[in-house]
């Protein structure tokens, strides 16, 4: 199967193409851009023109809910979503029920997506049994069995000595340690700790919640040369300090969810429940840190964090209601809002998006160098369009972006050669 | 860009009046200002022989309490009484809305018993905004306290305790002390002493019990009584859960008391004219020396009083406030 790909504007970060071409794909795989190679004759030719066609996103957090919370989504649903939002491969946390934390649940996350096929989804296993915080998890066994990285997501390991047998062990076997950072008795609250929390008279998440486990995780990554990963941090002083951590040497690298980018603790005025997230939206001053970050090379990715919710989960009063944003559809829209103000120039967005994550992954993804997998987004920058509830593929609709007027929007997915989406 | 920045949107009808009462913040003087002189007309009724007036005759009332209250309840349930109203009181634990029955479906269960008016103390800050978006538009929603955001009844009833004895507001200091962090009165207190003009406002506690940039909301900080009473002219203490006492926010009642306790010692820092209040119930030698809080500089019974009369005051003008609404809506309905 012969696929062309006419006249769109090619940005691949990975090998630092930005020309108006074509691109040809031949049984599942790039093989060439600009001048058709010799003796290639399409199937089909998608038309590119006056859009954009780079790597498929790699999106380093969604929460697929399954197995356990299929009444919030399930793989088949998110995979669908995701490839509605250009992306292709996904990293899915280990915050299932089951837990993640035997060989037997991750390869039922893997079949399960493969069956979909809709998307890449590389399950992140435990990094301690039931995500407990006492005993190390089965770390190689779930590797072989095709966990990509370790987390004890937000679940607390609150023994030092633990995390740091959790570190040793992964830095054995060379496997990637992701950390979501924030301290379990001063994360209480609902919102961050400022002015507006004062004002609503909402419990305060301080900033000291994330600053202070970065600052321990980061002196236990140096202490035992783990490889590891601070996965969507909300405050400026966190990026600051992962940057000087990897200008001491260490081998760590940073994420932020795009909402955190874009929003600030001010929208949580009026109590609307879609603003709860966890990390809390930090203040305008962490928002402007957080953008400089991204620029200055402290933060290397950017994901969705999506977390779908059934609608009864956002319906009570803003602290009992569960927190998090379903983002799988709106990232690479969101995003692209960084390049309208100016914060990224498009290359480094889409960069941000596809090889960084698959660089911190360490996997073969998001590029479109010859011989890599076809996997593609198109998308077309000039579009506008408005996110809606009724609409939506993903298991949940719990976004503060509902009814907003978004720019860009993609209009095919391509995974592996095969086109998934198509708007 | 995201903005969703204006939470009075919901508690007013489109000719600015109260169709909701959620919180002092936002609202006008001149609203404010007419909930109050409404109250003063409200206040000599409890001292005649017939206590009532149609003012709610044939509407519904249902007291929706989440969280346990005695004198809140009851004041407004009498002061529903006095203007006619049926009541109906509901104490819901918030662990019954947990298992299976969703605080929505409360809702619609009593809506379709025709209630007119809502009274909701509730645990979670912002509850009462969320009642209030959910409910059918005739109904109006009366904030009775939720979680540490707003209490507006209470800060109203001490706004016209202290209109009746002090004239005004802008010549006066005020001092509000205690477990500001967790009050949702003292955040209503501040919103309306602002709005009504108040010359200074201050804030009284330990830094464990301040919230974090309480100044931003336009108030002097102060963590010495000696200093923070000094000249003021009206002490507003809050009470202080003893439950919050064992949780590292404080090392001991005694030291509090000691501290911070309203005594006849540091009574003396603040103007010889100075008065005490109390939104009750108070806890006697940990907030409040006993003889400061029957004496005669303390206003703690007039607050109670002055409670009912503001209760009928916010519940007469939501009330009316959602027959305007309704009125603008459907003009054929009359």
């Amino acid at each position: 199967m012969n696929i062309k790909i006419a006249g769109g504007r090619v940005i691949d970060p990975s090998q630092s193409l930005d020309q108006v071409c074509d691109l040809y794909i031949s049984n599942g795989l790039i093989i060439a851009h600009g001048d058709a190679p010799e003796g290639f004759v399409p199937d089909s030719t998608l038309d590119a023109s006056g859009q954009v066609v780079c790597p498929g996103l790699v999106d380093l957090c969604a929460h697929l809910r399954e197995p356990g919370a299929t009444h919030k989504g399930s793989i088949a649903q998110e995979s669908h979503a995701a490839a509605a939002g250009g992306i292709t491969t996904l990293v899915a946390m280990p915050t299932t029920s089951p837990i993640v934390d035997t060989p037997a649940v991750a390869q039922l996350i893997q079949d399960k997506a493969r069956a979909t096929g809709k998307a890449r989804v590389l399950p992140m296993g435990a990094l301690t049994q039931g995500l407990a915080g006492e005993q190390l998890s089965p770390m190689h066994a779930l590797a072989s069995s095709g966990c990509i990285a370790f987390t004890n997501s937000r679940r607390p390991i609150r023994s030092s000595l633990v995390l740091m047998r959790c570190l040793e062990y992964a830095a054995t076997h060379d496997l990637l340690v992701l950390f979501q950072a924030q301290d379990a008795e001063l994360s209480g609250g609902c919102m961050h700790d400022d002015t507006t929390s004062t004002r609503l008279g909402l419990a305060g998440i301080p900033e000291a919640a994330e600053t202070v486990e970065v600052a321990r995780c980061l002196m236990l990554v140096e202490q035992t040369g783990a490889r590891a990963h601070f996965g969507q941090i909300s405050c400026e002083r966190s990026a600051r300090m992962i940057m000087e951590a990897r200008e001491r040497g260490l081998n760590v690298s940073a994420d932020i969810a795009i909402h955190h980018l874009l929003l600030s603790d001010s929208n949580v005025n009026g109590f609307d429940s879609n603003f709860h997230v966890i990390p809390p939206l930090r203040s305008q001053l962490d928002r402007a840190g957080l953008r400089q970050a991204l620029l200055a090379g402290g933060i290397q990715a950017i994901c969705s964090d999506h977390q779908p919710h059934d609608p009864i989960a956002k319906q009570a009063p803003f602290a009992a209601t569960e927190p998090g944003i379903a983002g799988l559809e709106t990232l690479l829209s969101l995003s692209l809002m960084l390049v309208e103000q100016d914060v990224l120039d498009l290359p480094r967005l889409i960069a941000m998006l596809s090889c960084e994550p698959a660089r911190i992954l360490g996997i073969q993804a998001g590029t479109l160098n010859n011989g890599a997998a076809a996997d593609i987004c198109i998308f077309n920058p000039a579009a506008r369009w408005t996110p809606s509830a009724d609409k939506t593929r993903s298991g949940g609709a719990n976004s503060p972006f509902i009814g907003t007027e978004l720019g860009g929007r993609v209009t095919h997915t391509l995974l592996g050669g095969k086109v998934v989406f198509q708007l | 860009m995201f903005e969703h920045n204006d939470p009075n949107r919901i508690q007013l009808n489109s000719s600015g009046q109260l169709r909701h009462f959620l919180t002092t913040e936002g609202l006008s003087r001149e609203l404010l200002t007419e909930i109050l002189d409404t109250a003063d007309s409200f206040v000599d009724m409890g001292a005649k022989q017939i206590k009532k007036m149609p003012l709610l005759r044939g509407r519904t009332v249902v007291n929706l309490f989440f969280e346990a209250s005695t004198r809140t309840l009851s004041t407004f349930e009498l002061a529903a009484k006095r203007l006619s109203a049926d009541v109906l009181n509901l104490n819901i634990s918030t662990s019954s809305t947990s298992k299976g029955e969703t605080l929505k479906d409360t809702l619609m269960t009593l809506e379709a018993m025709h209630s007119d008016m809502f009274v909701v103390r509730h645990a979670d800050s912002g509850a009462a905004h969320f009642i209030a978006s959910q409910v059918t538009p005739h109904v109006a929603v009366i904030n009775a306290g939720d979680g540490r955001h707003a209490h507006p009844t209470q800060a109203m009833l001490d706004m016209l305790t202290i209109r009746r004895h002090k004239g005004s507001f802008e010549p006066l200091t005020f001092a509000i002390v205690g477990d500001i962090l967790h009050s949702r009165v003292a955040r209503s207190q501040i919103h309306a002493l602002r709005t009504l003009g108040a010359r200074e406002i201050r804030v009284i506690a330990p830094k464990t019990l301040l919230p974090r940039h309480i100044e931003a909301m336009g108030v002097k900080v102060f963590t010495d009584m000696r200093e923070g009473l000094k000249d003021v002219d009206v002490i507003m203490m809050l009470r202080l859960q003893k439950e919050r006492m064992t949780s590292a926010l404080l090392p001991s009642e005694s030291e509090f008391y000691k501290l911070y306790g309203m005594t006849t010692e540091k009574l003396a820092y603040a103007h010889p004219e100075a008065v005490v209040m109390h939104p009750g119930p108070i806890n006697r030698g940990v907030e409040i020396e006993s003889a400061i809080a029957d004496g005669p500089r303390s206003l703690i019974l007039d607050q109670v009083t002055n409670g009912i009369a503001v209760r009928m005051a916010v519940m007469s003008m939501a009330m009316s406030g959602q027959v305007v609404e309704k009125q603008l809506q459907h003009p054929s309905a009359n």
